[in-house]
């Protein structure tokens, strides 16, 4: 109801989405209680309208009442509103910009070129599939030996990209790409976090994400 | 006016709104760097793609010979870097920094792309449809800026802040393409609060000093748009 101001930390989200799985590690790994609120995209609640007037999308975190949008910028926000908890964004201008540049890099190429990897065939597929492969070089590159995108400790790239390993094995599938074989570092990277609680938690299992969208492929009819 | 042993340099391409954007943030926050133009269609050079080898683009800032790319992660970044000189350009408080980041990537995503949509659409129907989102657009920025000023004369209140630097990229192409296309996109009736930031922005010093002259916008806009023509020609067109 209007007016309802409620404390405290909720999440408007969907099961699968990585975008609102990185707010769910943030969360985790500051060991901040929320409730979280499974949204029905096809029939979009008041709540998440009046959160989200502007995209209509999730995730959206509302912090006593106030909704913050994006899934990046909420993670920011978790960050800065909670400093007291380990930090997620190293404290030195040039790394947190470094971690920005990214997190970004992820956020623009990742999604977008993944879902014309199972949405397409033929010549485009093969084209998302040479992208794919280079955008997934190139963020090996980024995290070169380091045990993490930030360095020793798992941070704010390693949250913006760790919820897409769970779409390898969909990848795998439907674009014939192999991370273990194309991207060893990366894929060792991919175990490693998956070890820690917040990522086991709240990561979809490879094989449920390979399910969904092999569900909304025959749903848009693409063989 | 950079801290002892602080060397600034800017990658960029004087027509470029993201290039303005930083000019701003540097001119703001009373920083002095070194202004370097990039030949960015004849060729770029070595030092801008071994800067930015990811997406070979400007602006990028040299901090001490350690790049930053992406206007807005640039921006921040003075922000950050440079705590004591100038106004911090972000605020404070965390929830109104997620309220101008969201803002400001709109800008970006949604106001600036549709715009440019809306010059690059090939029918006079996709250009109408990305006309009616950038004025969309406009009306939620006009919006944002009622809320984020509350009266006062900026997006950041009584001072610049980051929304105003990232909208403020975009201030002398508005005038630009007023002049090309007759269209006024921040105007009186549509977005009077807007219409009015933008005068009062434009008048700040430390803007006029770094704003690109409008005329030659105009005449470089019309010289890319024949030089586009032409390499779609030579291609063989559809």
């Amino acid at each position: 109801m209007a007016g309802e101001k409620r404390k405290g930390l909720q999440l408007l989200d969907f099961w699968v989405s990585p975008f609102g799985q990185r707010c769910r590690i943030a969360l985790d790994e500051k060991a901040l209680p929320y409730e979280y609120l499974e949204q029905d995209l096809g029939n979009k609640s008041e709540l998440l309208i009046r959160s989200n007037p502007v995209h209509k999308k999730i995730p959206v975190l509302v912090h006593d009442g106030r909704p913050v949008c994006e899934s990046l910028i909420i993670v920011q926000y978790i960050d800065e509103a909670f400093s007291s908890s380990s930090s997620l964004l190293p404290s030195d201008p040039y790394a947190r910009a470094q971690a920005r540049f990214w997190a970004d890099y992820i956020d623009k190429k990742v999604y977008d070129c993944g879902t014309r990897l199972w949405k397409t065939k033929g010549e485009p597929q093969q084209q998302a599939r040479k992208e794919m492969v280079e955008i997934l070089k190139t963020l090996e590159g980024a995290l070169g030996d380091k045990p993490y995108f930030g360095g020793d400790e798992f941070g704010f790239v390693d949250v913006a990209f760790v919820p897409f390993t769970a779409w390898f094995l969909t990848y795998e599938r439907f674009g014939e790409i192999s991370v273990e074989k194309e991207c060893p570092k990366l894929a060792a990277w991919a175990k490693r976090c998956g070890e820690r609680e917040s990522v086991k938690k709240n990561l979809s299992p490879p094989e449920k994400v390979y399910e969904f969208i092999a569900t909304l492929k025959k749903k848009f009819g693409i063989e | 006016m950079a801290g002892g042993g602080d060397e600034l340099k800017l990658l960029g391409l004087w027509a470029s709104p993201f290039v303005l954007r930083v000019k701003l943030a540097l001119s703001i926050k009373g920083l002095s760097y070194e202004d370097v133009e990039e030949d960015i269609f004849g060729g770029k050079s070595e030092l801008l793609l071994n800067s930015n080898p990811v997406h070979k683009k400007v602006p990028v800032l040299l901090h001490n010979g350690k790049p930053i790319c992406d206007s807005q992660i640039i921006v921040q970044y003075i922000d950050e870097a440079f705590p004591g000189s100038g106004p911090s350009l972000l605020p404070t408080d965390p929830l109104e920094r997620a309220v101008a980041r969201f803002w400001a990537a709109y800008v970006d995503d949604k106001l600036l792309a549709s715009w440019l949509q809306s010059g690059k659409s090939k029918t006079e129907e996709e250009k109408a449809e990305a006309f009616k989102q950038t004025l969309m657009a406009v009306e939620n920025m006009e919006r944002t800026f009622n809320e984020c000023s509350k009266g006062k004369p900026f997006f950041g209140g009584d001072s610049v802040g980051y929304l105003d630097v990232t909208l403020g990229g975009l201030v002398a192409w508005l005038h630009a393409a007023e002049k090309l296309h007759g269209v006024r996109l921040f105007d009186a009736t549509r977005s009077p609060l807007l219409e009015a930031w933008l005068e009062r922005f434009g008048e700040l010093e430390a803007v006029k000093v770094v704003l690109p002259d409008v005329d030659s916008l105009v005449e470089y806009a019309k010289q890319r748009q024949a030089a586009e023509a032409a390499a779609a020609a030579d291609a063989g067109g559809n």
